[in-house]
């Protein structure tokens, strides 16, 4: 045989006498490689062609099947229960979909994109705590690998069985780092078998067990992660780093002190952010004496104003502390520092610093020599970072302002964190009355921090503003990313009411030609989609 | 036929899955596009009937909707649209809503005019086939005519035959190791000389050997396999005559020359294993396996469409259907012609009975003696083990539950249908059907352990 690599080209030969019979055929394929012309004793080609003919057909019938390979090892069980039967199918429509072409920007069509609802479903499915089906795994995993805001849940839906398929799979490597999936955790208090994991585990387990030792006993949890610290890649730091994010505590404050001092650069800023998050700790001090002697109150002129004096330099001590010396390009070093000093300065600092005001009356101040923006855009910085919704809400200002005119700030980005910050019912409600005041050119960033479905007055703010730009005669794909949001967002309830935009309204005068007939099928789309969730929704309610 | 009729299972209220729905389509675009449809969105007047009928109007981007109409039984399909993809994406949503959506497509009983109107056409038109004259009843001229026909073609089968073996035996005088030579032209040319031959079959299995070249090491060793068998079938036309008539059949059917079924008719509930299309540049072959859940006979079911046509008989994987199939002539040939079809009905049974992978080579090796140019074997594994490959090769096994042996996956066997059936398995032994043959077994259909539910990795 020339080729004795198991199953590389065919099932292992066998049958009686293979070593002759394996002798013989070899010699035929030399005798044909080289031709009966230059091997005279062989015979003819009519000769040559029937002796193999017979060997082929011995071996074909003589065959016998290979050793075989490692066996992958069982996958460890799901108890969860299965989807109804209808999910299941939808689930596979939904994956079938993905790959289909995006319509950004042109025309979409009257029916809904099935790939913009994985996302919900997926999420829906592991609220419910159903279990994916074994066969629809491979493509799950392939939509998780090209799209990465799926792979969360989609790793969380695919479980134990989805985790063991991927660790098979080269191209499914992601699912390592990914999720801990499922893969059953010690008990928090048993310290061996944590010690064991914390040591040998994959770094997705390590991630999740730390996650776990520290809800269960943080004080445990950082001892835990003080034994291996200083071994730990760089990358790594910075990840088991910044899972201390959640449930950050003042007991959290000396071992970040301690990562100031690290070898990596970015390990060094993030337990410089996490430290100024801790109003109390002697770094977020640091630094607000450092921004207290930069911005003072001035009130030898008519009006109170806020005058800053940035720094001059940023000595050894300032960099220590997380503030990056060198400005991106394009920036001024000193307003590059102020900057830093004042996101990482306690809020509580100001209103003592500047005369004892109100937080509303403080970012309604005016600033000297133009450092207004630079001030505001901090302390934007800061009320995100220290999750601090009355600063956040005296930022935003009044959602009826026009942008730029108020107290607040102008930024869409800005405006969006803020928005975050505050409670869902608030967020919702400042969102829908910025649509009633500005229509919805400027809303899809604030949409994109509401929560699903949109609330009754928010929905109701959309679907106006929707009819409002329709009858304005635009055409519907300058609203392409707030009506793809709709489609996602809108609480199913609201149909009802979009029926009566699915018709095609009379052309009217100015009106872009056609724009009609777009708009009544866009209207088709969001209310076929908002139907399609409802059932999405329902099938996967037992 | 036991004593349970299948008018007792036909059930034809009852709704397929979106599985066999989307078998049915023609390609992936139809797929897509059919599920874009398969919501209530686009639809109204939707409903079925006792009968298997299902209808709906669908709002497209024209002013008047699309009436799609289909009868589950055939299937068959009817829509107003001018697609010229069959079924059109109209009815592949249809079907979708249909199954999903007992609301949205409700059992309202009488379909509406425009859609009673086919339906009653086509099921007249069924009934009249049935009854009216079948072939060969033609007289006596036109017997004496095609017999000159099928003399003469044979003649010219005979002409490309000889050709063929001087051309072959030309090769191994010079050595074999010549067709490895770029420009080497011996292929396209043959091949197009045993079309003129009218020996299609011959035609294809010489174009099949131009691809083994630049197929990878061992490229000489499976070169002279197939040189040697194509050898074999020349030599058995040519001397055709002295060999038994069904092995004769056998190699006028390799050779390409057409033949029709010829009965008796098999009566059966053929429950349906597999479903998938190879496609070339002209046209698109399908092939249907069938298991006779009574006569536990398997049988292949082909079918053709030209390029870029899906083939009109599509049977999706899981469904049993009480129908006649008429055998195609020839020792060890598997394919019949789909006759009469009483019912269809969604599969009751599970996989059909199988056995280890020695079994399966053994049956392949079998099968040889009947037909000695089988490329494979329909076969089912009872418990097999899917191994994926260690890293940096890409041999599959699919490993027996019992014992340390195996059947390697033949190669080119697409990676989403063995890493579905991975997936499936758990590590445990799954149920599969495929064909099993000299390169390997190729996986077509599992079943997981305890489950009916046939799942199709095509």
């Amino acid at each position: 045989m020339t080729s004795t690599t198991r199953g590389a080209t065919s099932v292992e030969t066998g049958g009686a006498g293979p070593g002759v019979e394996a002798g013989a055929w070899e010699e035929l394929v030399t005798t044909a490689l080289l031709g009966t012309d230059r091997r005279p004793g062989a015979g003819g080609p009519g000769e040559l062609l029937d002796a193999a003919a017979a060997q082929t057909l011995r071996r074909r019938a003589g065959l016998v099947p290979a050793a075989a390979g490692v066996r992958p090892p069982d996958a460890p069980p799901d108890d969860r229960p299965a989807l109804p039967e209808a999910a299941r199918r939808r689930l596979a429509l939904l994956l079938a979909d993905r790959s289909a072409p995006a319509h950004a920007g042109g025309r979409r069509g009257s029916a809904p994109d099935l790939g913009e609802l994985l996302p919900q479903w997926l999420a829906l499915a592991n609220e419910r705590g159903l279990r994916a089906p074994a066969e629809l795994l491979p493509t799950l995993l392939d939509a998780a690998r090209a799209r990465t805001d799926l792979r969360p849940q989609a790793l969380a839906f695919a479980g134990p069985r989805g985790l063991w398929l991927a660790r098979l799979n080269p191209e499914w490597r992601f699912a390592q780092r990914g999720a801990s999936g499922g893969s059953v955790l010690p008990e928090p208090g048993d310290t061996p078998a944590v010690q064991l994991l914390w040591e040998e585990g994959l770094f997705a387990e390590r991630v999740a067990l730390l996650e776990a030792v520290r809800a269960y006993d943080a004080q445990a949890g950082r001892a835990l992660l003080a034994t291996t610290w200083s071994t730990e890649r760089a990358e790594d730091r910075l990840m088991f780093l910044d899972s201390l994010r959640d449930r950050l505590s003042a007991a959290d404050e000396p071992f970040l002190e301690q990562a100031l001092a690290d070898r990596s650069r970015n390990v060094r800023a993030t337990a410089a952010e996490l430290l100024s998050a801790l109003p109390g700790s002697a770094l977020a001090g640091r630094m607000a004496e450092r921004a207290a002697s930069c911005v003072s109150l001035d009130r030898t002129g008519e009006v109170a104003t806020i005058s800053v004096e940035a720094p001059h330099e940023c000595d050894a001590a300032m960099q220590r502390d997380g503030v990056a010396p060198r400005p991106p390009a394009g920036r001024g070093e000193r307003s590059w520092w102020l900057g830093q000093l004042v996101e990482a300065t306690p809020l509580a600092t100001w209103p003592r610093r500047l005369g004892g005001r109100p937080v509303s009356e403080l970012v309604a101040l005016p600033v000297a020599d133009d450092w207004g923006d630079e001030l505001h855009a901090a302390w934007c910085r800061a009320a995100v970072r220290q999750r601090d919704a009355e600063w956040a809400r005296a930022l935003l200002g009044a959602p009826s302002a026009p942008p730029g005119e108020g107290a607040g700030t102008a930024s869409l980005a800005e405006r969006a964190k803020l928005l975050s910050i505050l409670a869902e019912p608030e967020r919702a409600d400042w969102v829908a009355r910025f649509i009633s005041a500005h229509g919805l050119s400027e809303a899809f960033q604030l949409l994109g921090v509401c929560v699903v479905p949109w609330a009754g007055a928010l929905g109701r703010a959309v679907v106006d503003a929707l009819e409002i730009a329709r009858d304005a005669g635009s055409y519907p794909w300058s609203f392409s990313g707030v009506m793809g949001l709709a489609e996602r967002c809108l609480d199913p309830a609201e149909s009802p009411r979009l029926e009566a935009l699915t018709a095609t309204p009379p052309e009217r005068e100015g009106a872009s030609p056609g724009a009609g007939g777009y708009w009544a099928e866009a209207f088709q789309r969001l209310v076929a989609t908002l139907r399609l969730r409802a059932t999405l929704r329902a099938e996967l309610s037992p | 036929m036991g004593a349970r009729t299948f008018d007792d299972m036909t059930q034809q209220g009852v709704r397929w899955t979106a599985d066999q729905v989307l078998a049915l389509a023609p390609d992936d675009a139809s797929r897509k596009a059919g599920s874009r449809l398969g919501t209530a969105g686009p639809w109204s007047e939707s409903g079925c009937d006792g009968t298997g009928a299902v209808w709906g109007l669908c709002k497209g981007s024209g002013s008047k909707p699309y009436q799609a109409v289909i009868d589950t039984t055939g299937p068959a399909y009817k829509c107003s649209c001018p697609s010229r993809k069959f079924p059109c994406k109209h009815t592949v949503g249809l079907l979708l809503l249909w199954s999903a959506d007992e609301q949205a497509v409700p059992a309202t009983g009488a379909p509406p005019d425009w859609a009673e109107q086919w339906l009653k056409g086509r099921r007249a038109r069924a009934t009249k086939a049935e009854s009216g004259p079948t072939d060969g009843e033609s007289g006596p001229v036109d017997v004496e005519a095609a017999r000159r026909r099928a003399e003469k073609r044979a003649e010219r089968v005979s002409a490309g035959a000889a050709e063929l073996e001087q051309r072959l035996a030309d090769l191994l005088r010079g050595g074999i190791a010549a067709a490895e030579r770029p420009g080497y032209g011996l292929w396209e040319e043959t091949a197009a000389r045993m079309v003129d031959a009218q020996a299609p079959g011959l035609a294809s299995l010489v174009r099949e050997l131009g691809a083994i070249p630049g197929s990878g090491p061992g490229w000489p060793m499976r070169l002279l396999e197939e040189c040697a068998l194509l050898h074999l079938l020349d030599r058995a036309w040519l001397g055709r005559a002295e060999l038994p008539e069904p092995l004769a059949a056998t190699v006028r059917s390799r050779v390409g020359v057409p033949a029709a079924p010829r009965g008796p008719a098999l009566r059966d509930r053929w429950q349906v294993l597999a479903q998938y299309d190879t496609a070339d540049a002209k046209l698109t072959t399908r092939r249907i396996w069938l298991y006779g859940r009574e006569s536990h006979r398997s049988a292949l079911v082909l079918d053709f469409g030209a390029a870029g046509r899906a083939p009109g008989t599509a049977l999706p994987v899981g469904l049993t259907i009480d129908a006649d199939l008429t055998p195609y002539p020839g020792a060890g040939q598997l394919r019949a012609a789909l006759g009469e079809r009483y019912g269809t009905g969604p599969a009751p049974d599970g996989p059909p009975p199988g056995g280890t992978a020695t079994e399966a080579v053994e049956r392949y090796g079998r099968a040889l003696l009947d037909d000695p140019w089988l490329e494979s074997y329909p076969t089912t594994l009872t418990a097999a083990i899917p191994t994926p490959p260690k890293e940096g090769d890409d041999h599959w096994q699919l490993a027996d539950f019992d014992d340390e042996l195996a059947l390697p996956v033949t190669p080119g066997t697409a990676r989403s249908a063995l890493w579905r059936l991975a997936a499936m398995s758990g590590g445990a032994p799954v149920t599969v059907f495929g064909e099993c043959g000299h390169r390997g077994f190729t996986p077509l259909t599992a079943w997981p352990r305890g489950s009916t539910e046939a799942v199709a990795l095509t």
